[in-house]
């Protein structure tokens, strides 16, 4: 039984001295925090300015995705795409590319706080949840460091949000699309997402809308995928059978788009039910190629990652504030203006067709 | 090495057969003390690893020894730390609970379900702890009243507790917690720098250091992990210990749903999806054999300084986070090749220097 008591002693007493290690190594290191801090803020004076854009050089940018491994934005930061780090190396800024590998806040919220560590002096975020990130990206406006949003926002704990597309642009336009393929007369369809998605049913309005212009298209049903490859098949077979005289379908949702397109992909249906919507070119190639589909949109996360890299300098240049009417210039894309809630906004939606479907990857 | 352990199989054979060959086994009396002996040489193993990575961090970059830093790794790490030690409880004696991840989500979309629906937030505590009693009452009852394995029963509700999850909650999120309560993901706890997640380890790593390894339960949760027969002959109550075993971790494990809920400001049913492949890491890089009967919660607090450790400075130095997970992997590997390849070695030499033919069942693959 001796052995037992030894062992009973040891372990509290290896664990006493274990946390009293961490506690000590805690305390230790208080000083140096407020070194951090000192060494964060002269971080943001040493960027220097070059006088002919009025844009400091030199600034740590962190570019910080859902997550990393998703081709969408590899194709949105990279600089073989002509992203944001392209644009941040154009301007001679530091830009470092950086996140966790799950699209989930726990796993971007520990890059968020190491770029936060590493002295950055702004952040260019995809927010994975627009309320779990606040507390860490407020910590970081607190210290002084620019924090935009691209692609997905957290309002109210940024500086500013480079939007995409506007719900308006995007509903109108594939209204618009879709006409053209029709020549604006027939019965159409809407193949959406959930019944519930908040912003499937703001671009729905807006098409409504739109339709008031085509007088010779009706929509006869609006039917629900729920972003499910299985469901939006079978609810776009549905579609065909019950609408034998359907002349076309708009899917505002990747994955609706690539189910209606597997559908329609038939000798019975190519060529003669036209189909747009929201895809990615890389999910849409194969039906672009083989006449299925002719033309569908999204934007082009390239020039969203750009944009949000020359927004991001700026601001951490102090050359613009984020207040509505403020205007600067993004490289290749022009100038654009901050609106309300300072929001950018990148533009129309850009259209994917035959001739330029072959130049995106994601 | 241990020449007890050898004459047994692989765990997960039927009692039925292991009792049979247990009783082949003449030293096992003697197996408690030294199951302990190649477990504090783990220890030390895994004490000069952590002042490595300590080390590694410290070099790579000037960040990582700060208040800051140390703050972001203890809450990122907070909840995994806190379920890996009702983990090793359990995988000591023998079982396995791959339900606590989704413990901590049902846990977690019952707070942000009740939060919405406006119930004072110390009655939902109430309710959250009942709820983890209950899911590890679920678990316990089936493993040892039962009879069912462990692995597949703590699968099942792994599922199962997911599903609640996603029933209680639906596609919601629920976010804006109370101030106090949603700050502790950014904010120490007043007048320190430490997180709360990481105190609360401390405590619990403390209780459950004392449990294991200083009471009469501590020691029958070695016993029957070591061999559940000789622990139900020498007359300990292996299906209540268990049962119990299988009850804290629900309750340690609901805690935690608190705790990730509060710090990441967010309720949604897939909270920590997946994270219960982490805490088991952490236990296996602890030294705590999966078979039963080994481990210590020293050493769980060394891997979770590792295992946090090295996250945290590989994302402080730019290292593509991709990799990260060949790190960690390849570390859990070793952990688990190393004690094993000692134990290869040690009976291919056990078996030259006698020179003469052992009975197979004592020497196994090795022979083969």
């Amino acid at each position: 039984m001796r052995g037992s008591v030894k062992r009973a002693l040891w372990a509290p007493a290896v664990l006493l001295v274990a946390s009293t290690t961490l506690a000590a190594c805690s305390s230790s290191s208080s000083t140096s925090a407020s070194s951090a801090t000192s060494a964060s803020s002269s971080a943001s004076s040493t960027g220097s300015s070059s006088a002919a854009a009025g844009l400091k050089t030199g600034l740590k940018v962190f570019v910080i995705p859902k997550n990393l491994g998703n081709p969408y934005f590899t194709t949105a930061d990279s600089v073989q795409s002509g992203g944001a780090l392209a644009a941040l190396s154009a301007l001679g800024e530091s830009g470092s590319e950086t996140s966790g590998t799950a699209a989930t806040p726990a796993s971007q919220i520990p890059a968020i706080q190491a770029a936060i560590t590493k002295g950055a002096n702004a952040l260019i975020v995809s927010a994975t949840d627009p309320s779990a990130l606040c507390p860490t990206l407020q910590s970081a406006m607190a210290k002084g460091i620019t924090v935009v949003t691209y692609d997905s926002d957290a309002p109210t704990c940024r500086d500013m949000f480079i939007n995409q597309a506007s719900t308006a642009q995007i509903g109108t336009s594939e209204v618009d699309v879709l006409a053209k393929q029709i020549n604006s007369s027939g019965d159409i369809a809407i193949v959406s997402a959930a019944a519930s998605a908040t912003n499937q049913n703001a671009w729905i309005g807006y098409m409504k809308q739109e339709l008031k212009k085509y007088p010779n298209m009706h929509l006869v049903s609006i039917v629900y995928g729920n972003d499910d490859p299985t469901t939006a098949t079978q609810v776009t077979q549905g579609l065909l059978q019950h609408y034998p005289n359907l002349k076309g379908i708009i899917s505002p949702t990747t994955v609706g788009i690539l189910a209606a397109a597997q559908v329609l992909d038939t000798s019975k249906y190519r060529g003669k039910i036209a189909l747009t919507g929201l895809g990615t070119p890389d999910s849409m190639k194969k039906f672009v190629a083989d006449g299925t589909v002719q033309s569908f949109e999204l934007w082009n996360p390239a020039n969203l990652g750009y944009l949000a890299a020359y927004a991001a300098v700026n601001l951490a240049s102090k050359k613009i504030t984020n207040s509505a009417g403020q205007s600067f210039t993004a490289g290749k894309l022009g100038s654009f203006t901050v609106g309300a809630d300072s929001t950018v906004l990148l533009g129309p939606p850009f259209v994917f067709t035959k001739a330029n479907i072959s130049q995106f990857n994601f | 090495m241990e020449p007890d352990q050898n004459a047994l199989p692989p765990e997960g054979l039927p009692p039925e057969k292991t009792e049979a060959q247990r009783a082949t086994s003449p030293r096992r009396a003697s197996g408690l003390r030294s199951a302990l002996q190649p477990a504090l040489r783990w220890e030390t193993g895994l004490a000069i690893v952590a002042v490595a990575v300590v080390v590694f961090g410290v070099l790579t970059s000037s960040q990582f020894l700060t208040s800051g830093n140390f703050f972001n790794m203890g809450v990122s790490s907070g909840e995994i730390a806190i379920m890996a030690l009702p983990m090793t409880l359990i995988i000591i004696s023998g079982e396995i609970d791959l339900s606590v991840a989704s413990i901590l989500g049902m846990s977690s979309a019952m707070l942000g379900f009740l939060w919405s629906e406006h119930w004072p937030m110390l009655a939902i505590f109430v309710v959250l702890a009942v709820l983890g009693v209950v899911a590890g009452l679920f678990n316990g009852l089936l493993v040892t009243r039962v009879g069912l394995p462990s692995l597949a029963v703590t699968i099942g509700t792994l599922g199962l507790y997911r599903g609640i999850a996603l029933i209680i909650l639906g596609s919601n999120t629920v976010s804006n917690f109370p101030a106090p309560y949603n700050r502790i993901g950014v904010n120490p706890i007043p007048h320190t720098n430490l997180p709360y997640s990481v105190v609360i380890f401390i405590m619990l790593a403390l209780i459950f250091g004392v449990v294991l390894h200083a009471t009469a339960t501590g020691r029958s949760i070695y016993a029957m992990g070591a061999s559940p027969e000789a622990a139900l002959f020498a007359g300990i109550r292996v299906k209540r210990v268990k049962t119990t075993l299988f009850v804290v971790s629900g309750l340690v494990c609901s805690m935690a749903g608190a705790l990730w809920t509060f710090r990441l400001d967010t309720a949604v049913w897939n909270n920590a999806i997946g994270l219960e492949l982490s805490v088991v890491a952490v236990v296996l890089l602890a030294g705590v054999s999966i078979f039963g009967g080994k481990g210590s919660i020293i050493g769980v607090v060394l891997a979770v300084i590792v295992f946090a450790g090295l996250q945290n400075a590989l994302l402080l130095t730019n290292f593509n986070q991709e990799a990260t997970g060949i790190v960690t992997g390849g570390l859990l590997l070793i952990s688990v090749f190393v004690p094993n390849a000692a134990a290869l070695l040690g009976r291919a030499r056990g078996l030259a220097i006698s020179r003469r033919p052992a009975p197979r069942s004592a020497i196994g693959a090795a022979n083969d």
